[in-house]
């Protein structure tokens, strides 16, 4: 990665694991806004994963990043996810087990889902994510409220959230037999907080859903990206307001992802 | 056999596609179509049992929560008694983007016997429509003939590919009169001096030509590879010019000389200094001719080109950056008066948008500026410009050189017979029969393949795998591997060269354009360590020959020579053009038109205008946000629907440094003096980098010159015209260029009219921006605040979008004061440092009026503005004037009135004046000349006529 410095982690924080496959490519701004947090991070190639040179028995963080893996040629995350599921679900669920945090943005989210680790980690896919109701990608900015009360770990201390999308698979559906076993974190809201149609909800979400968490809160999925956030100069608003200097609000989640993940390492 | 396996939605859920595709029909004219259903299909080419279908259908194939999927026989979405129903697939020789996915997906589920995978997608139309109609929506909406085609009944998906039987060709030339060699150019493209000089060439050879041979000349000496035209000696007003491009262009940047333009006009793009440790290369292609046959495929593979140049700028830089201009017909125009073989605007636009979204999005690469220009003469031939910036280490910025036994490593994709004599078709008219002849000039691209190599290849840069790249593009191996081996000399296998299918002769190989492909010159100790890195990560890469010491380039086949050149005669055996351009006749003197009886009505038109109107839908199908690195988006203001300025992204997530790009173009001016056209051009691009607070210290510019038929005098003159002005523009604004790019001949032959496009010239500036954190964007931000005009107004209304709308021509068109242009913007620069200024928005198409009202609404404001304070080159005594002309370097500034003496003081003796203040009250209010209001706009009713002709 081109930086100016690098940031180096010490035996002593948490070690992140920003998983990458062809078509991948929201992994360099993950691996940054990580190591901010200070996690100290690596990139890693599904390949190293699935040929056992890296073993997430090192990382106590699993993040899988955005982009369009493998094209979503055959739907958003398909390929990836079914990759994951038949090649990686030992070691993955041994890492759930062990209380590791797992992460999915975007079309990590989409993976999550597709690999049956959301809602809950079980056999098979239970809810989905569809092409946006508009049938346009959408790239803006958009405001969340964090549910009162959820387990997430990622989403701790944290009330409003606002965030870029840009995806053209985001709409959650979820069949009525699915209904009692969702955890929602976040509710697409327009800027007053109040739950609104399009274009605050950006993608005709199930119930303005923007992401979605286990019964454990160790595990995250969601659209919108938190990474794209972590200085205050990200946002599209930042020439109105005096403070050019400051973090983003993305910032908080990979925060409490070093934070609780200290513990583990 | 062949399984034919069909997923679509379960019934109930809405399908956005069908929706879309139902608006199409409707956009075609075309009301009595209720309902349209779609569904995917695949074949796959083996014998599977229940139970593997089975799993492929529910693991692969199909979302197991949203949709239903059959196998052999039977419909799942539409399955009800219809209209019309069709199912669409590739041509042959067409590569199917989704096949490399659905092979590695049914690979991974343990299924190992599938060898090859189509894709296609079955419509079922409802309602009523005639025979004709239903032919109008399938060529015209669902299949573009040159790529796709209705499956047959009994058709066979996976016919059996041809065996290639390799026979050598010669070319017998020598002893051929003139008219025989013009008749053996002609297919080649070669001009007679041209030919003659290869005949004379042969001849003392004492042999004769190999096809592969005259190939690789015609690919080598293209208009598209070599430049023939801006490297020709023209005869031009009495004096002769001895090479356009060095004698403009060029010349300026030599004399400029600066030391932070670390690579200019040698590389596949330009390349200036970043921050000392880094390096920010960028490059504008055009892919035009492509895209007008096939919208989608040409625009995606026009941005996938662009990509590999930076990709293969030095030793490689990482892409960070998309600027995206597009130049269209009107979408309006009449369905029925649309001459044969001309795609509707409407399906350009569109097919253009979706390549370019679908191609750049999946890459991960911001897409962060742009203009879309609208005039009739781009019918039937839209303009598609694709730049990209590139970021590197300042070790990787010069090109690099091979040794004499480095190996020659092609990386990427498979080769196929995509876009065969593409760099011939570039420099061709267009005409009604093109679209069957250029079917295999056009090219599919997969970006993912793409990407998996820019990845791969930054690898390899850092541990210094490889000593020089380059992209395969315009002529593919010929000429990325021709132009490589000029300096050492190069042999090269082709039947090592790995192939989509089989059935290619070696000369198709060596000249086909199929995408994502990059060559590598690499040591022979590091050949194994890049091999396996590439194997890695599922990227191609094969060893396919090595550079020799003797400059020659040879080619064998199975071991047998094909083709031996010397570097010297490839490259340098090109006999020089000689043309003449000549002064059109002075254009006859115009008068401006009477003032418009409303100003307010006009206004609201203007900013209705397809040239001016909000992008919205354009942009917000782009990721801006990719790379977490825009600081300055394309959309500005309160609820970020404004139009910014130029983009500016921090390219090093942990730097506060910045990049600023922005575009210039203006093809209403050409059509008066394409002089000041280039020369707005460039203001244009400059006055946008400095309007947020970017500088003239560090800005490097490109130029795009997409011109229309260039064998004529006048035309060509104009060219030289523009070039004169990119000089002498280049020089005051102390801003050299650094690479470029032109499209020639672009013109269309229908029904016997001749029709070429617009001198269109596209100057794109790209610049370093010290702090991000002092810049400014262009929406109100308090009331209160004080407004200033920057710069002088005249009468300037030819070219104007007033007059665009008043239907008349103006009298003068807006010129370049450039001395005075520089002081305006070294002072505006300051000011915005110094943090004097809130918002800052260059004057452009609309004027003042334009500038102000769109300042207004980004910034939920009103604004109030006194004309008779507008400062003034000439006396000008209409209020039209000063509201609507298009003069340049001119800028409304919003300035806090503690912060009014100071920045007043930076523009001491300069053009700059308090003309009025930021209002609370949300309207546009305009103090006319006599003192009396002489518009007064609601900001909700002016923002409302600029995001209405293109909410679509």
């Amino acid at each position: 990665m081109e930086t100016s410095s690098r940031l180096v982690g010490s035996m002593e924080t948490p070690r992140a694991l920003v998983l990458k496959a062809p078509g991948t490519n929201c992994d360099l701004e993950t691996a940054f806004a990580l190591e901010l947090a200070g996690a100290s991070t690596d990139l890693v190639h599904v390949g190293r994963l699935v040929e056992r040179a890296v073993s997430l028995r090192d990382y106590q963080i699993f993040v899988v990043p955005g982009g369009f893996s493998y094209g979503d040629d055959l739907g958003s995350g398909k390929v990836f996810a079914n990759e994951i599921e038949l090649r990686l679900h030992d070691e993955l669920a041994a890492f759930v087990d062990r209380g590791g945090l797992v992460l999915g943005i975007c079309n990590g989210f989409q993976i999550l889902v597709r690999a049956g680790l959301l809602p809950r980690p079980s056999a098979g896919q239970r809810v989905s994510l569809l092409p946006n109701e508009s049938g346009r990608f959408e790239c803006r900015w958009v405001h969340m409220r964090v549910v009162d009360g959820n387990p997430c770990i990622f989403t701790r201390g944290i009330e409003h959230l606002e965030l870029a999308v840009a995806h053209g698979e985001g709409r959650l559906l979820v069949p009525p037999d699915v209904e009692g076993d969702i955890i929602p974190v976040l509710h697409y809201t327009d800027p007053g907080g109040r739950r609104a149609g399009y274009p605050h909800n950006p993608n005709g979400s199930y119930m303005d859903i923007a992401g979605l968490t286990d019964p454990s809160g160790r595990i995250l999925g969601l659209m919108p990206h938190p990474e794209r956030f972590v200085r205050s100069l990200q946002h599209p608003g930042w020439t109105a307001s005096v403070e050019a200097s400051g973090d983003g609000q993305g910032l908080a989640v990979f925060l409490n992802a070093v934070r609780y993940a200290r513990r583990l390492a | 056999m062949a399984h034919r396996i069909e997923v679509g939605l379960r019934p109930g859920l809405a399908d956005p596609r069908e929706d879309a595709v139902a608006a199409g029909i409707r956009d075609l004219g075309i009301g009595t179509i209720d309902c349209v259903r779609v569904a995917d299909v695949y074949w796959l080419d083996a014998e599977l049992s229940p139970v593997q279908l089975d799993a492929l259908c529910s693991r692969l194939l199909s979302d197991p929560v949203s949709q239903q999927c059959r196998y052999d026989g039977g419909h799942v979405r539409g399955a009800e008694p219809f209209l019309h129903a069709l199912e669409v697939t590739y041509n042959r020789g067409v590569t199917d983007p989704l096949e490399y996915t659905i092979l590695k997906g049914i690979t991974d589920l343990g299924i190992s016997k599938v060898g090859r995978a189509r894709s296609g997608v079955r419509y079922v139309l409802y309602g009523h429509a005639e025979p004709g109609e239903l032919d109008l929506i399938t060529t015209r909406l669902l299949l573009n003939p040159i790529v796709h085609h209705v499956v047959q009944q009994g058709e066979d998906i996976f016919p059996i590919e041809p065996r290639y039987e390799f026979v050598l060709r010669h070319i017998p030339m020598r002893g051929l009169g003139a008219t025989q060699l013009m008749d053996l150019a002609a297919p080649f493209g070669f001009f007679p001096s041209e030919i003659e000089a290869i005949q004379s060439h042969f001849t003392a050879l004492g042999r004769e030509p190999t096809d592969i041979e005259l190939e690789t000349l015609a690919q080598t000496w293209s208009e598209h590879c070599v430049h023939k035209t801006f490297k020709a000696r023209i005869h031009v007003d009495g004096e002769t010019i001895d090479d356009l491009l060095h004698s403009t262009i060029m010349k300026a940047t030599n004399a400029l000389n600066k030391e932070w333009c670390l690579s200019v006009f040698k590389d596949n793009a330009g390349v200036i200094d970043f921050d000392g440790l880094h390096a920010i290369c960028f490059k504008v292609e055009t892919h035009n001719h492509p895209s007008a046959v096939e919208p989608y495929g040409g625009a995606a593979t026009g941005l996938g080109g662009v990509v590999r140049d930076v990709l293969g700028t030095g030793l490689g830089a990482r892409p960070i950056l998309n600027t995206d201009v597009f130049c269209f017909a009107p979408p309006e125009t009449d369905y029925k008066s649309l001459p044969p073989g001309i795609l509707h605007p409407r399906r350009v636009f569109k097919g253009v948008r979706a390549g370019v979204a679908d191609y750049g999005n999946r890459l991960g690469i911001p897409t962060l500026n742009g203009a879309i220009r609208f005039d009739e003469r781009y019918l039937g031939n839209p303009l598609v410009f694709c730049g990209t910036a590139g970021i590197m280490p300042g070790w990787a910025a010069q090109q690099g050189l091979q040794q004499p036994g480095d190996l020659v490593v092609l990386v990427g994709g498979k080769t196929g017979r995509d876009g065969i004599h593409g760099v011939t078709f570039a420099s061709e008219k267009l005409d009604e029969q093109s679209a069957s002849r250029s079917r295999s000039a056009v090219q599919i691209g997969n970006p993912i393949v793409e990407k998996k190599m820019i990845d791969v290849l930054v690898q390899a840069r850092d541990r210094h795998l490889y000593r020089r790249t380059t992209d395969c593009g315009g002529g593919g191996l010929s000429s990325a591997v021709g132009e490589m081996g000029a300096d050492t000399g190069v042999r090269v296998h082709l039947d090592r060269v790995p192939l989509k299918y089989s059935g290619l002769s070696y000369d198709e190989i060596w000249i086909s354009e199929s995408q994502e492909r990059m060559i590598l010159a690499v040591p022979p100790e590091c050949v194994s360590e890049l091999l396996q890195l590439c194997e890695s990560e599922t990227v191609e890469a094969t060893v396919i020959g090595e550079f020799a010491d003797n400059r020659h380039l040879e080619l064998f086949y199975d071991g047998v020579p094909v083709g031996d050149l010397r570097m010297d005669f490839l490259h340098d055996g090109r006999p020089q053009l000689e043309l003449t351009a000549t002064r059109p006749a002075p254009r006859a003197p115009q008068a401006d038109p009477d003032a418009a009886s409303s100003l307010g009505e006009a206004l609201e038109a203007i900013l209705s205008s397809l040239n001016v109107c909000s992008k919205e839908w354009v942009i917000r199908q782009y990721d801006h946000e990719v790379q977490g690195s825009s600081v300055l988006k394309p959309l500005v203001g309160v609820d970020a629907d404004g139009p910014g300025d130029a983009a500016v992204i921090r390219p090093l997530l942990d730097s506060d440094r910045g990049v600023a790009v922005s575009n210039g173009i203006n093809t209403l001016f050409g059509d008066t003096d394409a002089y000041w056209m280039a020369a707005s051009a460039i203001d244009e691009a400059l006055r946008q980098i400095v309007a947020v607070g970017g500088t003239l210290d560090r800005v490097a510019l490109l130029d795009n010159f997409c011109w229309g038929r260039v064998s004529e005098p006048e035309s060509l003159w104009a060219l030289v015209q523009a070039c004169r002005a990119c000089h002498d523009m280049s020089l005051a604004f102390d801003a050299p260029f650094i690479s470029g790019k032109d499209s020639l001949n672009n013109f269309a032959e229908i029904e016997g009219q001749s029709i070429s496009i617009p001198h269109t010239l596209l100057v794109s500036a790209i610049a370093v921006v010290p702090d991000v954190r002092t810049l400014v964007s262009m929406d109100l931000k308090s009331h209160g605040d004080l407004l200033f005009v920057v710069g002088n107004t005249y009468s300037e209304l030819a070219g104007s979008e007033y007059c665009e709308y008043l239907g008349a021509s103006g009298r003068d068109i807006p010129r370049v004061r450039p001395d005075m242009a520089r002081q305006l913007m070294l002072a505006l620069s300051r000011a915005i440092t110094a943090g004097h200024v809130k918002a800052c928005h260059d004057l452009s198409e609309g004027g003042l009026g334009v500038a102000a009202a769109e300042m207004a609404f980004a910034g939920h404001l009103g604004a109030s503005i006194r004309l008779a304070d507008v400062p003034m080159g000439e006396p000008v005594s209409r209020d039209d004037i000063i509201l609507f002309s298009e003069s340049n370097s001119r800028f409304l500034v919003e300035v806090p009135a503690e912060r009014a003496a100071d920045f007043s003081r930076l523009f001491d003796g300069l053009p700059c004046q308090n003309v009025g203040s930021v209002e609370q009250g949300k309207a546009l209010q305009v103090i006319g000349l006599d003192g009396n209001v002489t518009l007064d706009c609601g900001i909700e009713d002016l923002r409302a006529a600029w995001k209405r002709p293109l909410d679509w």
